[in-house]
């Protein structure tokens, strides 16, 4: 069987290039491990995704409803939908620390500047994910959110407009929305991911691990890919497994009222966690700065933050320089603190 | 546009300038003179110049109508005398006696009130002297209301103007007026609380407190311009415009000809009228305080009844509370639990549909609805029990999960060791 494989699949030459493939061992190994993880949180989104499928009804007569009887009716269906919501706000927190270890060990360096423009790239359809995938349960929180953070998006110079008909499919938040942010979720952002997975797994598998630029690559000890890290990566995904199991059923995720666009909006309304800290930014700018609209200014900047963080590999390039570190590191260090103080901000007030 | 054709065009400031001032010259001219006003704003005597200066806000002026067209005489006159020729019309201040027939001159003419507003009554003076106020008018009574009594003189608004005196939220006001002055009601010998009243009932918490509109105010009850006491006879029809059900159950129920053989008013029996207070559970019964033991006694009928009625809404109210208490702590651990909470609405309007069935006394018509109520309220306990029965198989269940998930990480660490150690030794 496996020479009939091997014949037509060249399997062994797939294991040769596994078997030969070794992991540097440091003190920040445990960064290597992020990856990896969201990786199988991203399989356990796609598997419990499919398994919702098989329930939910996009529609808005029928969206909420189909969710309910998910959660109520179908044989660990609460099981599935909580798991699938807990899994994809820890995939969202493992990518960000995946995102942050590999800015801090510099490992975007050339030549692995592709990598990262790829994860970059996997970090934002990952967001889309999550903001297209909380409208879904047609809940009152989502449909508020929703029509905050479409709006928000409606506020940016000229495509503005726009792009906010085109994600909401009309001028408000309807059917029409939800329906389209269905097709994003299931269709349109699966087959991006895929392709960008692939290119960015491909890249690592090409380049391998880097070795941070502090620690001398030669006098890394190194250990086998197969079987000794994936052994140790296993290990990290049944104890996700497990979290996820007491998450859910713990602290199921909440279904709420059902959405009614003539109900006021739920005082003290919030984005998700990971768009808290921008929220949190937009409400504390003045309404004018410099004769321009603070809100404006506010997602303009995000914008080109978000255009900065692909450029990162292209700055800080050449020989390692102390002083270029330094300012990589402040920047990282304030970045990584900004984010947090204003998400803490965000909950507490 | 070519340069040229753009340099022989007016600049569009100087357009809209233009434009402007021609529309205020227009909205002048289109001002009719009035010789009334221009003196009367000017004099000393408030009493004389008060009622030119709260025309501005009258909905009569909103409408083009100025002084002469209720008081005659000549606008255009240069004077005082011209003014008030009465060969021109001049009418002057109107007597009391006479100010219902003044207003009606226009508001009882069907075809001249079209013009104004077509879906305004026009039956206002006809239908005020039926009413106490212009019955006592007719017989020579001086110090009753007329039309300015409640609708102000000169500065009349509009009804759905919240400015206006008759505006649902000022009306108890307006009345209070003269009802509310123990002095002036003296004379007509009749309570002067009934505002005071009034403003602890439930209809008054309806409309002040939720400023419901619709909730009843005086007018409401006694009719506007036809305002009278509704007598003992016709009090359950005044109620029963809005309490309908109410109102039809009572007439199929044995109080009905119990009521009208003691000559009792039906509705205000039991609920009093001004300050009908927000009925409660305790009102009926035969314990203290219930109002049934007011007629009834230990032993006749209407005493079990009334016991019967109480003990099984007393069952529904229970049962409701005790469902809502398992569901809500079903919801705060968690458990999906709306559509149970939703079905126990079921429960609460039989509670309420109950309640309103009271007012046949008939202890079969309130099983009926309790009946069902009661299996309602059951099927949501049990669904209260069954979440929280899951809860806790989906806690064991984790507890089991995760003692075998932690026994697998422990074999593949365990695995990691045994190879490493292997690797070691064939290094």
């Amino acid at each position: 069987m496996q020479e009939w494989l091997d014949e037509r699949l060249s399997i062994s030459a797939l294991s040769d290039i596994a078997r030969k493939k070794e992991v540097p061992v440091h003190r920040y190994s445990i960064w290597y491990y992020f990856g990896g993880m969201t990786l199988f949180l991203f399989v356990v989104q796609v598997v419990t995704g499919i398994l919702l499928l098989l329930y939910y009804r996009p529609s808005a007569e029928n969206a909420f409803e189909s969710v309910q009887f998910i959660i109520t009716e179908v044989q660990f269906g609460w099981l599935i939908r909580s798991i699938h919501s807990w899994s994809a706000n820890l995939m969202i927190a493992t990518l960000f620390i995946h995102l942050f270890s590999v800015f801090f060990l510099r490992a975007y360096r050339r030549p692995r500047e592709m990598t990262w423009v790829s994860g970059v790239v996997l970090l934002f359809i990952v967001i889309c994910f999550g903001f297209s995938g909380y409208l879904l349960p047609w809940n009152k929180l989502a449909f508020f959110a929703t029509k905050v953070g479409t709006e928000i998006a409606g506020v940016i110079p000229i495509v503005g407009r726009p792009v906010l008909r085109f994600l909401r499919g009309g001028d408000d938040v309807t059917g029409a929305t939800l329906t389209r942010f269905f097709g994003f979720h299931v269709a349109v952002l699966p087959a991006t991911a895929t392709v960008f997975l692939a290119v960015h797994v491909l890249l690592v598998q090409l380049h391998g691990m880097s070795v941070p630029p502090s620690l001398k690559a030669e006098n890394v000890r190194k250990m086998k890919f197969i079987p000794n890290f994936l052994l140790r990566d296993l290990i990290g995904w049944i104890l996700a497994i497990g979290v996820l199991a007491a998450l859910a059923a713990l602290f199921p995720w909440e279904l709420g009222e059902k959405a009614d666009a003539f109900a006021p909006a739920p005082a003290g309304i919030k984005p998700e966690w990971y768009f808290l800290f921008m929220f949190q930014t937009l409400k504390y700018l003045p309404a004018k700065i410099l004769g321009m609209d603070g809100e404006v200014l506010g997602i303009m900047a995000f914008n080109v933050v978000a255009l900065l963080l692909f450029i990162v590999p292209f700055v800080d390039r050449g020989q390692e320089n102390r002083r270029r570190t330094l300012i990589f590191n402040i920047i990282g260090v304030l970045a990584l603190l900004y984010i947090l103080v204003m998400t803490i901000i965000g909950y507490v007030t | 546009m070519n340069r040229e054709e753009h340099n022989t065009s007016f600049p569009a400031p100087v357009l809209v300038a233009a434009l402007m001032v021609l529309a205020l010259f227009t909205f002048a001219s289109a001002q009719k003179k009035s010789s009334c006003i221009d003196c009367h704003v000017k004099l000393d005597d408030p009493r004389l110049s008060n009622p030119a200066k709260l025309f501005d806000n009258d909905v009569h002026r909103s409408r083009g109508l100025s002084c002469n067209d209720c008081h005659g005489g000549d606008p255009n006159a240069d004077t005082s005398e011209a003014a008030k020729d009465p060969s021109k019309g001049y009418l002057g201040k109107p007597r009391t006696a006479d100010i219902p027939a003044y207003c009606g001159k226009c508001h009882s003419d069907a075809n001249l009130m079209k013009k104004f507003n077509p879906s305004l009554r026009v039956d206002q003076e006809s239908e005020y002297y039926t009413s106490v106020h212009g019955k006592l008018l007719k017989s020579g009574e001086q110090k009753v209301a007329t039309c300015i009594s409640c609708h102000t003189v000169h500065g009349i608004r509009a009804v759905s103007d919240p400015l206006s005196s008759v505006y649902p939220l000022n009306v108890a006001d307006t009345c209070a007026k003269c009802h509310g002055n123990a002095d002036y009601m003296r004379a007509f010998k009749i309570p002067s609380d009934q505002v005071i009243k009034f403003r602890t009932s439930v209809h008054a918490k309806a409309l002040y407190d939720k400023q419901d509109l619709s909730a009843p105010t005086c007018n409401d009850c006694h009719g506007n311009h036809g305002a009278t006491p509704p007598g003992i006879a016709s009090v359950a029809n005044v109620c029963g415009q809005c309490h309908a059900r109410q109102a039809d159950l009572f007439q199929t129920s044995p109080h009905k000809a119990a009521f009208d053989q003691q000559g009792l008013a039906e509705c205000v029996t039991c609920h009093s009228n001004h300050d009908i207070a927000t009925p409660t559970d305790q009102m009926i019964g035969t314990q203290q305080g219930a109002l049934c033991v007011n007629c009834h006694t230990d032993g006749d009928k209407g005493f079990a009844a009334a016991a019967h009625m109480r003990t099984r809404i007393d069952q529904l109210i229970a049962s409701i509370d005790k469902s809502n208490e398992i569901l809500s702590v079903a919801e705060r651990k968690g458990m999906e639990v709306s559509k149970p909470k939703f079905d126990l609405k079921g429960a609460t309007d039989a509670l309420t549909h109950a309640r309103v069935l009271i007012h046949s006394s008939s202890n079969i018509e309130v099983d009926k609805v309790v009946g069902p109520g009661l299996n309602v309220a059951g099927k949501g306990y049990q669904a209260g029990l069954d979440a929280l029965a899951e809860l806790s198989f989906r806690r064991k269940g984790l507890a089991v999960s995760l003692i075998f998930i932690l026994f697998l990480a422990l074999l593949v660490y365990l695995k990691i060791r045994q190879l490493e150690t292997r690797q070691s030794i064939s290094k």
